[in-house]
């Protein structure tokens, strides 16, 4: 079984962010890390790919940043990692996204898995997840807390939505995006650390895909930090318990929350 | 050209979401000037349709068949898709569940069209929409816009949007439609459903009550769980505590669990790490029960009490239940 996972690699989520005058994202000295949900993904990938003697390889579409993501990946125990870019590509949408990474998906040629975490940690995304789906034409199931069975071009999957859990099948090649919980991610050995800051990571861009993709139709016009929220609290006092609930009771009635 | 909105139902119910993006959708249509049309899949969805009117459609395009029964994905773009490209609407919004972000991802991706996903604000100006978007585990906002000129997909962040209240004395025409795909072209099969008992679904939550870390147990639930009954609130938790083992993923509330905006949220023992905030702090007002009056969550708090949480909470419930008339 041959396992592809797509992942990213994203500031530190405890990371202190700014925006530059010129509107891009400045996040100090904080490192890059790997999409903190994809750790999930390339936990099953190996997973589910020594269960079967298979192969995990890593994707990551976008600039030399991403390079960190795919040699953690590496470090964890996948067996090859590919980056996906071209200097055409900037400001790609997710359409574009997942048009460049379903090509290379197609590239690649015998997959059956592709798996997601659940979405980009940064950029709040998961567009692109079931886009690629659609641009390969496969199965999609997102949402995923375990896998019940990968067997007999089936897969059988637990999803956790909305109202509950929802148990449903269907044929491979499928891509899926997977929940904290599925597993516990290995960190990556000291020998997998040696290994992967080795490795070289080829680059696969548009004239490698035989590829040229669409225009954007999605544009950011601007980045910015929320409203402050800070310095707003008030701290209820009383001589018991009891008044400090009977004053906080008060106060949220006022407010109209209860 | 009209406005489409996508009601999500399960076995037979419209998720409390779906009014809530046709809210946002009578906005943008009466903007736009054109038609409100709300599209209602499903197996028995008479009523359904009824009710969209009721929350502020001017139409109803109403499918209803066994292949519709439970949502999945193939029958439904397929559908959603032939509708898009016969009628040309100029916008179509769903509330961004997880069924809805999938549906109208792929939908938008097969009519080659912009999809605008999970915002918080939503507006059209010069016949284009904007919207801005949490980004970075909500620590910033991005503004983004669609190329104007084909349909635009839009999935509207759950709570983030107020639904219309219902007006029963509302008329609209019902249109039916057949599906696309037979039973046998159908390759997904949905083959269980396990509907989480008794709890109210943390995302449509108008009031939560979480624990953190410092509930210490299982058992030290108990005490919360009292708390959003008398509320009618659901359970949230920070990671800490599902780690620990007290309480199960689906109640986790963050950067890696789920993210809420209820009117109410009732930090009970958390210490509000930004994984933790990235999942709630959009909430309207936030009560912080915790020890230590230096903890971070009271800087994101309206209000706090500082004390310990297996004394406040109880007094809370107890005070509450004189108040509310219950128990
Ligand atoms: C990549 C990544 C993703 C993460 N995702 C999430 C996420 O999705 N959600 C999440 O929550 N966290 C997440 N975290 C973890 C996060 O950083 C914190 O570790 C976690 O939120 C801490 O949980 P806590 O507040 O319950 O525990 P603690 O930080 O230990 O806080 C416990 C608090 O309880 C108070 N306390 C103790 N006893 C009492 C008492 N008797 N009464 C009242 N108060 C008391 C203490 O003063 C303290 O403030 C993530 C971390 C990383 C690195
Ligand atoms: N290197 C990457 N790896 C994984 N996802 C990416 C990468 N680069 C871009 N993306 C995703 O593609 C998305 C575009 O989708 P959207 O935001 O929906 O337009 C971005 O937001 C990212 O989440």
């Amino acid at each position: 079984m041959h396992i592809v996972v797509g992942t990213r690699s994203t500031p530190d989520t405890a990371a202190r962010l700014e925006v530059t005058p010129d509107g891009r994202v400045d996040r100090g000295d904080a490192p890059l890390v790997i999409n903190p949900w994809d750790e999930y993904a390339v936990e099953e990938a190996l997973l589910r790919a020594g269960a079967s003697g298979g192969a995990v390889t890593v994707l990551a579409l976008g600039p030399e940043e991403h390079q960190e993501a795919l040699k953690h990946a590496l470090a964890m125990g996948a067996d090859r990692a590919i980056r996906l870019w071209d200097d055409a590509w900037t400001g790609l949408d997710s359409r574009g996204y997942a048009a460049a990474f379903a090509a290379a998906v197609r590239h690649l040629g015998d997959v059956d898995l592709v798996i997601f975490g659940k979405e980009a940690a940064d950029e709040a995304s998961d567009t692109h997840i079931f886009q690629t789906a659609r641009a390969l034409g496969w199965t999609l199931f997102s949402a995923v807390a375990r896998i019940v069975a990968l067997e007999s071009g089936r897969i059988r999957v637990e999803q956790l939505l909305e109202e509950g859990r929802q148990l449903a099948a269907g044929p491979l090649p499928a891509v899926i995006s997977v929940l904290r919980g599925i597993n516990e991610p290995r960190y990556p050995s000291f020998i997998g650390i040696r290994k992967a800051a080795r490795a070289e990571v080829p680059v696969w861009d548009g004239a490698a895909l035989g590829l040229s993709l669409p225009a954007p139709a999605i544009q950011v016009t601007g980045l910015r930090l929320p409203p402050t929220r800070e310095g707003t609290c008030e701290i209820i006092g009383g001589d018991t318990v009891e008044a400090q609930a009977a004053t906080l009771v008060e106060k949220l009635l006022a407010e109209k929350v209860i | 050209m009209a406005v489409y909105v996508w009601i999500e139902q399960f076995k037979g119910k419209a998720s409390p979401a779906s009014w809530e993006a046709l809210g946002q959708g009578r906005a943008i249509a009466n903007a736009l000037g054109i038609p409100l049309t709300a599209l209602v899949f499903g197996q028995g969805v008479d009523a359904l349709a009824t009710e969209a009117v009721h929350y502020g459609a001017d139409k109803v395009i109403a499918a209803d068949d066994s292949t519709l029964a439970d949502y999945r994905l193939e029958p439904y773009a397929a559908l959603l898709g032939k509708l898009v490209q016969e009628e040309d609407p100029q916008v179509v919004l769903a509330a961004a569940t997880s069924r809805g972000r999938e549906l109208l991802a792929a939908a938008a991706f097969d009519a080659d069209a912009p999809l605008l996903a999970d915002v918080l604000t939503l507006d059209v100006s010069d016949g284009a929409l904007r919207a801005s978007r949490a980004v970075y585990g909500g620590r910033l906002l991005s503004d983004v816009r669609a190329a104007a000129g084909r349909t635009q997909f839009v999935t509207l962040r759950v709570r983030a949007f107020r639904a219309l209240p219902p007006d029963t004395t509302r008329q609209g025409e019902v249109r039916r439609v057949a599906p696309t795909l037979a039973e046998e072209a159908i390759a997904v099969k949905i083959e269980g459903f396990e509907v989480a008992a008794g709890e109210v679904s943390l995302t449509d939550a108008a009031i939560v009550v979480a624990g953190g870390r410092a509930v210490g147990s299982a058992e030290g639930f108990a005490p919360l769980r009292e708390l959003a009954a008398v509320l009618g609130a659901a359970l949230g938790a920070s990671r800490a505590a599902v780690d620990a083992g007290y309480i199960s993923y689906e109640h986790q509330v963050g950067q890696t669990g789920k993210v809420v905006s209820p009117d109410l949220y009732i930090a009970c023992g958390i210490s509000g790490a930004v994984q933790h905030q990235a999942g709630m702090r959009s909430s309207r007002v936030i009560v912080a029960i915790n020890k230590d009056p230096e903890a971070p969550i009271f800087k994101l708090a309206r209000y706090g009490i500082v004390g310990d949480l297996f004394q406040v909470v109880p007094a809370l419930t107890a005070e509450l239940k004189k108040r509310l008339g219950k128990g």
